[in-house]
């Protein structure tokens, strides 16, 4: 399996290393929507210290949905999900792969986020620590369910549509609690406390990523 | 040994009409059997079938001595199929994708220079994106995986199409060296011209269904040939040395 892990993810990074798609052109989508909430929330400074943490999971949140389309994208053209369904792969192995994948490429886009969130909004981190590992959990989380939704719609002809409207609502924990874990980290709020939010994220990343690992094999049956 | 298709009153429903309506087929290891018939006769639905890709919703199959509705990814690590589409990660280039099929299925890459080479993709191409390739090119470099990872069952639907007659010319002495491995070709083809000459067998679907089988020559002795029902076939008596089987509703007319 965890070769099959490695071939997989290989593939699908060397692939967006060539067509450059996450780094062209969702990172800078990530980053448009915070420039827009940003006009939106007015020249005051301290509305958008106390909105960075939650623009910043929308955008991720936006970004891994297109991520994920894009992961499964490659694999609809030419037949291609046809060839990895004979190639013989674990298709737990198929699952943890693409997931892989999809988080490396929402950390590229986490990367750039975390520096507009600062320049932009003037955020300050108050634990590095709490928000790499909210951010890790969280990223994990939304790989893991948004390959899961992404292999439930990928055999469907209205698969761009309907991968949102699955997923949005799946990886609202996610929106949640990264948002908390993020403002403890920055002090933002009386007395908040990242330790429960951090535990969410960390138990919604294993909780999916098992479930995949399950149950990805059927899904990409599915016609 | 097994026969290398083994298919007993396969039915299989896409949608709302059988692509296959009772389809009763063995094909002996080692032997090149062509299937032949108009569109929407069941060619590509039966090859999928023997590649794991469609379920049966009735009847039995089993590939390469294995239960297809039990072991499936047994089949599959076993099977190659070049399908209309090509199957390929435009991305990638020609040498990347070839390189991860045989990787994929378990194999070294060790195989892949030879592979393309063998269908002409070396040099300056094998370094091309397969998105900047023309059809048959494309075409070239699926054949070029397969040949690479060296299935026991090579399922082609309409291999020629595409091919360029240099091309076509290197599928035939591919197909001919695979069956003289002893592994197994099932082909469907619309151009019997190309196909023929290939072929130990032809096998007529219309239908969903089995309407005809022409034995081309005396079936090979190759693995499993002897077990076969289709094996031993007399060889006199018919053009070109061969047998003519019609199969009629109900058992096999031997003409």
């Amino acid at each position: 399996m965890w070769r099959d892990t490695v071939l997989v993810a290989g593939k699908d990074l060397r692939i967006e290393l060539r067509s450059r798609v996450v780094l062209h052109q969702v990172a800078p989508v990530a980053v448009l929507v915070l420039v827009l909430f940003a006009f939106a929330l007015g020249p005051d400074r301290a509305p958008m210290v106390r909105a960075a943490p939650g623009l910043f999971w929308v955008a991720v949140l936006f970004a891994s949905v297109l991520a994920v389309q894009r992961s499964f994208a490659v694999e609809s053209a030419e037949g291609a999900r046809d060839g990895l369904r004979l190639s013989g792969l674990d298709p737990a192995g198929v699952f943890l792969g693409k997931a892989a994948a999809v988080a490396v490429q929402l950390v590229v886009v986490e990367v750039v986020l975390t520096a507009g969130v600062v320049v932009l909004y003037g955020a300050h981190v108050r634990s590095f620590g709490d928000i790499v590992v909210a951010s890790v959990a969280g990223t994990a989380g939304l790989a893991a369910a948004g390959t899961l939704y992404g292999a439930l719609a990928a055999g469907l002809r209205v698969r761009e549509t309907l991968l949102p409207f699955l997923f949005l609502p799946v990886a609202a924990p996610v929106l949640l609690a990264g948002t908390r874990a993020w403002q403890a980290a920055m002090g933002i709020g009386a007395g908040s406390a990242g330790d429960p939010w951090l535990r969410l994220l960390l138990v919604f990343a294993a909780v999916y990523l098992a479930l995949g690992v399950v149950i990805f094999g059927p899904l990409q049956e599915a016609p | 040994m097994a026969p290398a298709v083994l298919l007993r009153a396969a039915v299989c429903v896409t949608g709302r009409f059988p692509a296959l309506a009772g389809v009763d087929l063995v094909v002996a290891q080692g032997h090149v059997v062509v299937l032949e018939g108009p569109n929407g006769a069941g060619k590509t639905s039966l090859l999928r079938v023997c590649a794991g890709l469609l379920s049966l919703t009735g009847g039995q199959a089993s590939i390469l001595g294995c239960d297809l509705g039990r072991d499936r990814a047994a089949v599959r690590r076993r099977v190659g199929m070049l399908g209309h589409a090509a199957a390929l990660y435009d991305d990638l280039t020609v040498a990347e994708n070839v390189r991860f099929a045989v990787r994929a299925a378990g194999g070294t890459a060790s195989g892949t220079d030879a592979a393309l080479d063998r269908l002409e993709l070396g040099g300056r191409l094998r370094r091309t994106p397969v998105g900047r390739l023309s059809a048959g090119q494309r075409r070239r470099v699926a054949l070029a995986v397969l040949v690479a990872r060296r299935p026991e069952l090579w399922l082609l639907d309409e291999p020629h199409a595409g091919l360029d007659a240099g091309a076509r010319a290197v599928l035939g002495e591919i197909v001919a060296d695979v069956a003289a491995s002893g592994a197994t070709v099932l082909l469907a083809s619309h151009e019997p011209e190309e196909s023929l000459p290939l072929a130990d067998r032809v096998v007529s679907l219309a239908g969903g269904r089995v309407v005809g089988e022409r034995a081309l020559r005396a079936m090979p002795q190759g693995p499993g040939a002897a077990d076969a029902p289709d094996a031993g076939a007399p060889a006199a008596g018919a053009p070109d040395g061969g047998v003519r089987r019609d199969v009629v509703p109900g058992g096999v007319h031997v003409a």
